[in-house]
């Protein structure tokens, strides 16, 4: 066998095995009904959860439990998700400074008994990325 | 005043250049067509290039009426509406011209017309075919910003649109067509700094240049020049590898000094869009010159030059579709360009992938078996490593479009990209790391030299003892000082180390034999370098910021729950790693004083960039601002002062992190500051303060009645009353002729210094006004609230707040400048390869004539890359 030989099957093997690898640690979406089905079966894998939080008439979240003075590291919220299940995280950092402004949430972590904890939040707001409000228009027409 | 001719003159460019490129590509296509290279129709050739100049011009004014309706702040437009503002310096109106997407294509674009003038000028003898492809290009970008609907489809998306255009639903035009906002919304906070004014430009000439290598190798497979393309070819791969690795690593850079990830790597899909090509071009380059010295490799050298470039495709897809939607932060929105940039992709992918095929047969290989002497065996295998990690990063990364494409064929898929990519990716590529170090080194110790056994041993041999002692000594090190070290980490840092020493190795030997310094072993060096300090300072990065609270909310929690974040109270030290540290102020930017000042020292006024000096602005004995003075301040950053004392040594430092007030971002943007030793970085940012939108809750006034040179206590303080004078025209207080003001003169000791407290009491048509005063270091306000002259007896009201705080995260990180003086010192090779490449004027005989086993033997080193 040529040295090429040997070298292309090496590739091969290694090329199957970085696949191997992806799908190995790949996460997936799910919702925290199958999030709790997981952690029962013993499954401490990191899942992805999409999200949003509740809010009462007046738009603020409801259900935010941050108290920096107490500690700064605790940060507990309640997410729906796209089933409208409800469930409550926490989330051992500080409070993402653009959360109550973020219409969607997509969390990492698991659930430890009845708890989701979470160890990244991923905010989406759409505002950052196109714009739809004039501040004052209706102000500055006369 | 709506101005609609500056954005018609705009997009009539556009179109004048979409059209231009149109034509270039046709005639330049017909002037190469069915003729030999150089033998092209002349009067075609000339079409093409005058449509190529005109389609340059159109570029370059779509460009100035685009900057124009930026800097003239025409708030019409939506691009300028949406990226910049009043306030904005020049130098960030350049940032937010590239910020939205049709600016970032429009920057592609103007790269691709200047090298496209460089071809013309400097590579006469291809310009057809390649100025071909390179005019076809164009074509599909100037689509992409066209902004053109025919039949229902829209093509392109124009930087140049109304904004009523783009709001339609917003009623305030209904009212009034006309209506221009008298303020854009600004530039992203984060993009608000030097390195991203010069790095997307870098970022972008390195994209536009690997066009270049690319045009080259399809214009050699149409005209049959299956040799001749590289060495032109090769000359622009090196621009192009050091254009993209020095664009990154300023990307790197900027993430590291602006972003609180707390790193300069974050594995996000747009870093990686640029990883991924950059490693194919790299492993092209060394392809490129395995055939220009040692004719072999031809095979390889085409199929990754076109690779890369239909990388940079791909990576142009994912970040600008959308689809990486759910996956990334700073991927573009989808502007529906979606199924434009697919066509695109795929023009490109059939065109090179059928060329290829076509000429696949007729591309000569190399009769020689490579042996395990032979250097060409290692530098392409070395090849093979880098493409490998680029595959993993790539078969990672798509995990988005999988899904999409199982969505399309109507399976529905919910793969999400891994949840903790750091680790995910640094399992292959610390191995990719390893492999690129010691094939490096290996490669290039046998490079200079005829190889069998013992030349090879005698050259490894001192570098490698060398390496095994340095490791040892370092493993040894490691763990007296309580570190651990895993096995993958020895072999990085053994591999590292190896790539280090058998450079200075070779550097050294060329030195000696007196041969122009090689490019590719400084090159090299750099990269191992760098590899060195991404081992040291990502894989013994150390939170200094550990809370030790200890509080449990639950034992179901696991231990190992990171509590990275300490709370500062304002004027408290606490203690924090090796340091005691404490918070000691918030401060802003003046223009024209150096340093921040001190915002206790500023009176805001209701212009929020102007303020009064509540004292002497002042720096070593030079006065800038005096007392009472109005200071123009720039508002949107606080710095917070943190002082850093380490309990060891007493040395102490002071560093200002950074947080921007930003209601459109939602509240508060945080930047670090980092503290630089040679060996390592201490990192700092903020975490959160309290929210600056709400009003501070002051408690229920307390008053008391006290007489001039009395002592009262407040909360944990003490304060002096010690007199009454009549308030001047203190500032901010606009006080009218026939007012009666005075103000008490009050000393309140604090921790660290004493106050100066004035509260203000004033009459005004027998109307009573208090102006109370804030010590913000205390949390205490206080006001004058009644008189008694008869009994000289003053009420006053003291109410008291929360104090301020801020929370930090710390890192330590170990030997991160390898990492940046590597990237310097792998510019400087690919700068020295360019050079020696200019230099070596005469071009070397054309392969067609050159049997396949010549150059292996060659008696004197030539410098290659």
């Amino acid at each position: 066998m040529k040295k090429a030989h040997i070298l292309v099957i090496a590739v091969i093997a290694v090329a199957i095995g970085i696949i191997m690898s992806a799908a190995g640690d790949a996460s997936v979406y799910v919702s925290f009904r199958e999030a709790r089905e997981r952690a029962s079966e013993g499954n401490l894998t990191k899942v992805h959860v999409v999200g949003r939080l509740p809010r009462d008439g007046q738009k603020n979240i409801l259900g935010l439990e941050y108290n920096p003075v107490l500690d700064p590291n605790y940060f507990a919220f309640t997410l729906v998700d796209t089933n409208r299940i409800a469930q409550r995280v926490i989330y051992f950092n500080p409070k993402p400074q653009d959360f109550d402004k973020s219409e969607q949430v997509v969390i990492t972590g698991a659930m430890r008994k009845d708890i989701f904890v979470a160890d990244k939040i991923l905010l989406k707001c759409p505002s950052k990325y196109v714009e739809k409000d004039i501040k004052g228009a209706t102000a500055a027409v006369n | 005043m709506l101005n609609t001719f500056i954005g018609d003159a705009g997009h009539l460019s556009v179109i004048v250049a979409f059209v231009a490129a149109t034509v270039a590509a046709y005639s330049y296509f017909m002037a190469a067509r069915g003729r030999a290279l150089g033998d092209s129709d002349v009067a075609w050739l000339r079409l093409g290039r005058g449509a190529f100049i005109v389609h340059g011009v159109a570029v370059m004014a779509v460009i100035g009426c685009l900057f124009g309706i930026i800097h003239g702040h025409r708030y019409e437009y939506y691009y300028a509406w949406s990226h910049s503002s009043n306030h904005l310096p020049v130098y960030y109106m350049i940032s937010c011209f590239w910020e939205g997407q049709e600016g970032s294509f429009l920057l592609w674009i103007f790269w691709h017309v200047l090298l496209g003038f460089a071809i013309m000028r400097w590579n006469k003898l291809w310009e057809a075919p390649v100025m071909a492809v390179f005019a076809g290009v164009q074509l599909f970008l100037t689509s992409m910003i066209l902004g053109v609907v025919t039949g229902g489809v829209k093509i392109g998306s124009s930087p140049f649109i109304l904004l009523r255009d783009f709001l339609v639903d917003l009623p305030v035009f209904k009212l009034n067509p006309n209506f221009v906002p008298e303020d854009g919304t600004g530039l992203n906070a984060l993009l608000q700094n030097y390195w991203m004014v010069i790095h997307p430009p870098t970022l972008f000439l390195g994209f536009a240049l690997t066009l270049v290598p690319f045009a080259f190798a399809i214009a050699g497979l149409w005209k049959g020049e299956l040799t001749r393309w590289v060495k032109p070819a090769l000359q622009w791969s090196l621009w192009g590898g050091l254009v993209l690795g020095v664009g990154i690593v300023m990307g790197a850079y900027w993430a590291y000094e602006t972003l609180n990830f707390g790193g300069y790597w974050n594995w996000d899909p747009v870093e990686n869009a640029v990883y991924i090509p950059w490693l194919v071009l790299v492993a092209g380059i060394h392809a490129l010159v395995l055939w220009d010295k040692r004719r072999t490799a031809l095979r390889t050298s085409f199929v990754l030059v076109v690779a890369t470039f239909l990388l940079i495709l791909y990576a142009t897809f994912l970040t600008r579709s959308g689809v990486l939607g759910n996956a990334s932060v700073h991927s573009f929105t989808d502007l529906g360009l979606s199924g434009q940039l697919m066509i695109y992709l795929g023009a490109f992918v059939v065109l090179a992938i059928g060329l290829l095929v076509y000429r696949w047969k007729s591309i000569p290989i190399s009769e020689k078996e490579l042996t395990t002497y032979n250097p060409e065996l290692w530098v392409f295998v070395g090849a093979t490593v880098l493409c490998l990690g680029a595959f993993q990063v790539l078969v990672t990364t798509s995990i988005p479009v999988y899904n999409s494409f199982l969505g399309f064929i109507g399976i529905k898929s919910n793969l999400a990209l891994p949840a903790d990519q750091i680790a995910h990716y640094s399992k292959i590529q610390l191995w990719m790391g390893v492999g690129v170090a010691l094939l490096s080194g290996l490669a290039q110790l046998m490079w200079w030299q005829r190889n069998d056994k013992s030349t090879v041993i005698n050259a490894v041999g001192t570098p490698l003892v060398l390496t095994l002692l340095g490791s040892a000594l370092v493993i040894l090190l490691l763990r007296y000082n309580g570190h651990e070290i895993q096995p993958a980490y020895i072999a990085l840092l053994t591999a590292g180390l190896f790539g280090v020493l058998a450079n200075i190795s070779t550097i050294a030997q060329l030195i000696l034999r007196r041969v122009k310094l090689s490019g590719g072993a400084v090159a090299h060096l750099g990269i191992a370098l760098m590899l060195l300090g991404v081992l040291g300072s990502a894989g013994y990065s150390n939170i200094v910021s550990k809370n030790v609270s200890g509080l449990v909310y639950s034992k179901e929690f696991p231990e190992d729950l990171n509590r990275d974040n300490v709370l500062l109270w304002r004027n408290d030290s606490a203690p924090m790693g090796a340091y005691d540290v404490s918070y000691t102020g918030q401060y802003i930017d003046v223009p024209g004083v150096p340093g921040y000042v001190n915002k206790d020292l500023l009176f805001r006024t209701a212009d929020e960039y102007k303020a009064l000096a509540r004292g002497d602005i002042k720096r070593a004995d030079k006065v800038y601002y005096k007392a009472g003075d109005t200071v123009e301040i720039l508002p949107e950053n606080t710095y917070y002062r943190v002082e850093y004392k380490d309990r060891e040594t007493g040395e102490a430092f002071t560093l200002y992190p950074r947080a921007q007030v930003n209601e459109e971002m939602g509240g508060l943007l945080a930047s670090p500051d980092i503290k630089k030793f040679f060996n390592h970085d201490i990192y700092s940012h903020i975490s959160s303060v309290p929210d600056p939108s709400k009003e501070k809750d002051w408690s229920e006034v307390k008053e008391s009645q006290l007489t001039v040179g009395d002592t009262i206590y407040l909360n944990d303080y003490f304060a002096v009353f010690r007199g009454v004078e009549p308030a001047q025209q203190t500032a901010g207080l606009g006080l009218a002729k026939g007012d009666l003001a005075i103000q008490a003169d009050m000393m309140v000791f604090g921790e660290k210094k004493q106050y100066h407290v004035h509260p203000v009491f004033v009459v005004r048509n027998k109307m009573i006004g208090r102006v109370p005063d804030e010590i913000e270091d205390l949390g205490l306000r206080i006001s004058l609230n009644t008189v008694d002259p008869t009994a000289g007896k003053f009420t006053f009201g003291v109410s008291t707040t929360q104090k301020d705080y801020i929370i930090l995260k710390a890192v330590e990180k170990p030997f991160i400048n390898l990492l940046w003086s590597g990237t310097l010192l792998m510019a400087l090779g690919f700068g020295l390869a360019l050079r020696n490449g200019i230099r070596r004027k005469q071009p070397a005989p054309t392969a067609e004539h050159v049997p396949s086993r010549v150059a292996s033997r060659q008696a004197r080193p030539e410098a290659v890359a």
